[in-house]
């Protein structure tokens, strides 16, 4: 369990996590938000099909892939998160919906 | 030709094939298959080069029609590469499906069929829009058709290069790998090849090398105004299947475009990057690299959303008409196989039939004409070409 | 307006690069992929205050004022600033806002620091184990930790890490040390060198003692480990002194060292040495920080570990390089600007082969025997496939790589290339240093096809000054 140990910010940055809502620090990566939420677990493998988290949380590992705002394999470490945001655990290979003609 | 010694430790033998990418590999596999020793000199590993690191495309499409035949044979021997090299080498048989995006680009695709049929060959159609987004839903919609081949494919260029290494060293080729060829010379009818290893003997030198294949010609009295280049390649991260059951390109624009089962997508185009044979490297461009990806983005707007892992690219010999020099040398006991110019990967299982009939003074069972190496003797080489 | 000096990386290295370059009038374009600046051991300083100090204390702290000079100059200073290549005619290309760029200078710092190494063991893979760098950098940015960790492993990360937990008033459930005990003996001989930082050594000891009198568990003389779990971390079987034992536990922090992250050095086609102290790969690099390319330079981290003061003094260092190759200095003001910087560099060094030594992480569990050990994480190779495909006579890690895809993943080889070339080395009786590293190409990240496929090239004018 991750606990907030410093509690020098302000929590209002609300996005959607599979239906369910997370709340952020401003400046806060998806990564930390969702961990700090107890989810550890943030994709399963294209290979082998086995659950994947965060790992080096730098931006160097490729472990946190998830679908945010559509686009796949963005590493959730490396994204702030911010208000309205439609995050997605990454189920093997990345997910892209093949009659979208033009992403926005 | 009586077998000499096919001791490993030997440096004599019958045949010396100068460079170990898919074409030596290919020639030396025939040669040992028809008894002759073959001693294969490779200045770095097999497969390292231009054969390890393509596109991998097994096409008869859009060949030059004076290639044409020589992919025919080449497609025999792939049907069945099982047996030919006891590897699968991840060939996989699908279609190869060249698309139109306008109208003349559909009048040029029908009149390439028009004219290959006239010389006897059928292997090419074209499809209209319909079969063709019934074969690739994907597609964007001004496409309007494509030229087409049932059973081209694609395999896995590293993976093949090695299949012929493995099977020919079994079979008794022997490979001498980080072995640069220093000089050739001729001594009474032999060719004594000197490298740091010690000096290698043959009635026969093959100089398939490649990129350098043009260094050696020369040396050995045959100008060839080769050119390295480096074509490069981009490989995406997993996707879901959309294009697992055909090979693409692109009619007037540069693309080669394959997704695998793995749901990466491996896409080219014949761009080419800077080379540098004289250290092995090249240097990827990536403004030229951005023109075949839109291209790659304009036949499947889903790319667009698509992440680029990986790029890369290998030395490559062009010559100035793109067509391969096949042919004897002009000095005894030569046989030239290089010059490939980015697509001679589905012509190597074929083409090292023909080379070793070259080798041991059999006639080959189609004619050869066009790839003669004494054809640039009337090329103005101060022209420039790219 | 033209750019003078690109600096890649806004840690404590690039930061006073574009300080020192600016001060002498130079104009610099610094590029970083997070959000604010600090690299990693600055993580999130600016918005650091009276708590963080407690908890992570003055080393951590001396970054904000360095943050605020850095913001305080002219410089054009681009965050969120992801860097994908840099070519041999000094082309940097990156992404900034969906949209890719190549800009070009005539003269390129890399700044990019280094990153954690591999500590390839059974279950490293399981949601719940993380690196002890990701347990920092949670703190940092988010004040973040994990209530009954174990922290596993060995250097000095380990337990500054550990401390600062306890600063934090956050319960360990163990710290399993795996230095090696045979280590003390080999650094003996470099103490008088560490001396020159005895204050850092003095600071180590006085952490060590207070984890042990807060009570948390400390084992000690660790052989070998393995994450027991199935679909997630449950706890850290240990091997201690021979001995087998189980702890329970949702968080795994490991960690054995930094190295040099040399994606982008290696994809620019740097030359580059092979450490032995150090074990890894660093470019090749001069008294002025100048590399094997003409007009490109190498500071701090990612040149080789020296921690975060040397960092500073090598940005400085690695500016006044540029400077005088520019002709915004003389020769004469370049040696003298740089004589502060080369004595605290020189001292920051001094305690580097004792460290080195002490910290040396072992033989096993740099190359680990497990055969369910994954190596490859992007590709999920375990050590039975690498082996296997070594066997088949494959003995480079380019060919390798061609065939069973091993460093071909996302990671494009940061958790598995050591491993990899050091798994080759044993298995085929050769130096590690001939065997080589896998080749790196640009993009050093993935970029998406659409950013690259709309590629525009920065003209001069575009950089406003």
């Amino acid at each position: 369990m991750f606990k907030r140990v410093i509690n020098d910010a302000i929590a209002d940055v609300v996005f959607d996590f599979e239906g369910a809502k997370i709340t952020a620090r401003s400046g806060e990566s998806v990564a930390a938000a969702l961990l700090a939420d107890d989810l550890l677990s943030f994709r399963q493998t294209p290979v082998k099909d086995l659950a994947r988290g965060p790992f080096c949380m730098m931006g160097v590992c490729f472990d946190c892939l998830m679908v945010i705002d559509g686009q796949p394999n963005r590493q959730a470490c490396q994204v702030v998160a911010t208000s309205g945001m439609k995050v997605a655990r990454q189920h093997g290979a990345a997910e892209l919906n093949i009659d979208q003609a033009d992403p926005a | 030709m009586k077998i000499l010694n096919s001791d490993p430790a030997s440096k004599t033998a019958d045949v010396i094939v100068i460079g170990g990418g898919i074409h030596g590999c290919s020639a030396a596999l025939h040669l040992i298959k028809r008894g002759v020793s073959v001693t294969v000199l490779e200045k770095d590993y097999v497969g390292c080069h231009a054969s390890g690191v393509n596109a991998g495309g097994v096409r008869r499409l859009g060949r030059e029609y004076v290639e044409v035949p020589l992919a025919q044979a080449s497609y025999e021997y792939w049907r069945d590469i099982k047996s030919l090299v006891d590897d699968d080498c991840g060939y996989r048989v699908s279609r190869y499906l060249k698309v139109a995006r306008s109208d003349e680009d559909m009048a040029k695709a029908r009149q390439r069929v028009v004219d290959l049929n006239a010389r006897g060959f059928t292997h090419e159609d074209v499809v209209d829009q319909e079969t063709l987004r019934a074969y690739l839903p994907a597609i964007a919609p001004h496409c309007v058709g494509a030229l087409h081949v049932d059973g081209d494919g694609s395999a896995l260029p590293f993976q093949t290069t090695q299949a012929f290494k493995r099977r020919g060293e079994k079979l008794g080729v022997n490979f001498r790998e980080e072995t640069p060829v220093i000089d050739i010379k001729r001594h009474a009818s032999n060719w004594h090849v000197e490298t740091h290893k010690g000096t290698f003997e043959a009635l026969t030198v093959i100089n398939a090398a490649g990129a350098w294949g043009g260094v050696l010609a020369a040396k050995l009295g045959d100008d060839v105004p080769l050119q390295a280049h480096a074509p490069m390649l981009a490989i995406t991260a997993r996707m879901p299947a959309f294009a697992t059951n055909a090979v693409i390109g692109a009619l007037s624009g540069a693309l080669s475009f394959k997704q695998f089962e793995n749901g990466t997508v491996l896409i080219g185009g014949g761009v080419r990057g800077r080379a540098l044979p004289d250290s092995n490297r090249t240097v990827l461009d990536m403004k030229g690299m951005s023109q075949f990806l839109s291209t790659a983005c304009d036949v499947f707007p889903i790319m667009k959303r698509a992440n680029i892992m990986r790029t890369w690219a290998g030395i490559e010999g062009y010559t100035p008409d793109n067509l391969p020099v096949i042919s004897s040398g002009r000095a005894e006991g030569i046989v030239h196989a290089f010059g490939f110019s980015a697509h001679g990967f589905q012509l190597a299982p074929g083409v090292g039939e023909f080379v070793a009939d070259l080798a041991t003074g059999v006639a080959p069972r189609l004619s050869l004409d066009a790839f003669n190496v004494s054809r640039f003797q009337q090329i103005d080489r101060a022209s420039s070409y790219i | 307006m033209s750019i003078d000096i690109i600096i890649i990386g806004a840690g404590p290295a690039g930061m006073s690069a574009a300080i020192t370059a600016t001060e002498s009038g130079a104009k610099v374009l610094l590029l970083d992929d997070q959000p604010t600046p600090g690299g990693q051991i600055y993580r999130a300083i600016e918005a650091a205050g009276d708590k963080q100090a407690t908890i992570l204390g003055p080393e951590y702290m001396a970054g904000k004022p360095l943050a605020q000079n850095m913001r305080s100059t002219n410089i054009e200073y681009v965050a969120d600033a992801s860097v994908w290549q840099v070519t041999d005619e000094r082309e940097v290309g990156y992404s900034s806002n969906g949209q890719a760029r190549l800009v070009t200078a005539p003269a390129i710092i890399l700044a990019t620091g280094a990153m954690e190494r591999p500590f390839p063991i059974k279950g490293w893979t399981l949601p719940g184990v993380m690196m002890a760098g990701a347990a920092q950098t949670m703190l940092k940015t988010s004040g973040l930790a994990a209530e009954g960790a174990i922290f596993a492993g060995c250097g000095p990360l380990l337990y500054l890490v550990a401390h600062q937990y306890l600063q934090a008033g956050v319960k360990i459930a163990a710290i399993v040390d795996t230095t090696a005990k045979a280590n003390r003996l080999k650094a003996l001989p470099h103490i008088p060198g560490a001396l020159r930082r005895w204050d850092l050594l003095s600071k180590g000891q006085k952490w060590q003692s207070e984890i042990r009198k807060s009570g948390t568990r400390i084992i000690n003389d660790v052989r070998a480990l393995k994450v027991l779990g199935d679909t997630k971390a449950e706890g850290l079987s240990v091997n201690a002194g021979g001995t087998w034992q189980d702890i329970p536990s949702d968080h795994i922090f490991l960690h054995q060292g930094v190295v040099p992250n040399v994606n982008l050095s290696f994809a620019a086609s740097l030359d580059h040495d092979w450490d032995e102290q150090q074990l890894c790969w660093r470019p090749k690099t001069d008294q002025w920080c100048g590399t094997s390319i003409d007009g490109v330079y190498v500071a701090g981290d990612g040149g080789g570990i020296g921690g975060g003061l040397a960092a500073r003094a090598s940005g400085e260092i690695a500016a006044l390089g540029s400077l005088a190759k520019l002709g915004l200095i003389d020769t004469a003001a370049r040696d003298s600007k740089a004589k502060t910087a080369r004595t605290t560099l020189r001292r920051e060094l001094s305690i580097r082969p004792f460290l080195d030594t002490w910290f040396r992480p072992s033989d096993d569990f740099r190359v680990p025997t497990d055969d369910d050990a994954i190596i490859c994480r992007c590709e999920e190779l375990s050590l039975k496939d690498i082996r296997d495909t070594i066997e088949i006579g494959l003995v480079g890690p380019n060919q390798l790589k061609s065939f069973c895809r091993a460093g071909m993943g996302p990671c494009q080889g940061r958790f598995c290339g050591l491993t990899v070339q050091e798994l080759i080395a044993k298995q085929t009786n050769r130096p590690a240093a001939d065997v080589g590293y896998y080749r790196l190409r640009p993009p050093i990240k993935p970029l998406r096809l659409e950013e690259l496929a709309n590629l525009q090239i920065e003209e001069d004018e575009n950089i406003k000054f």
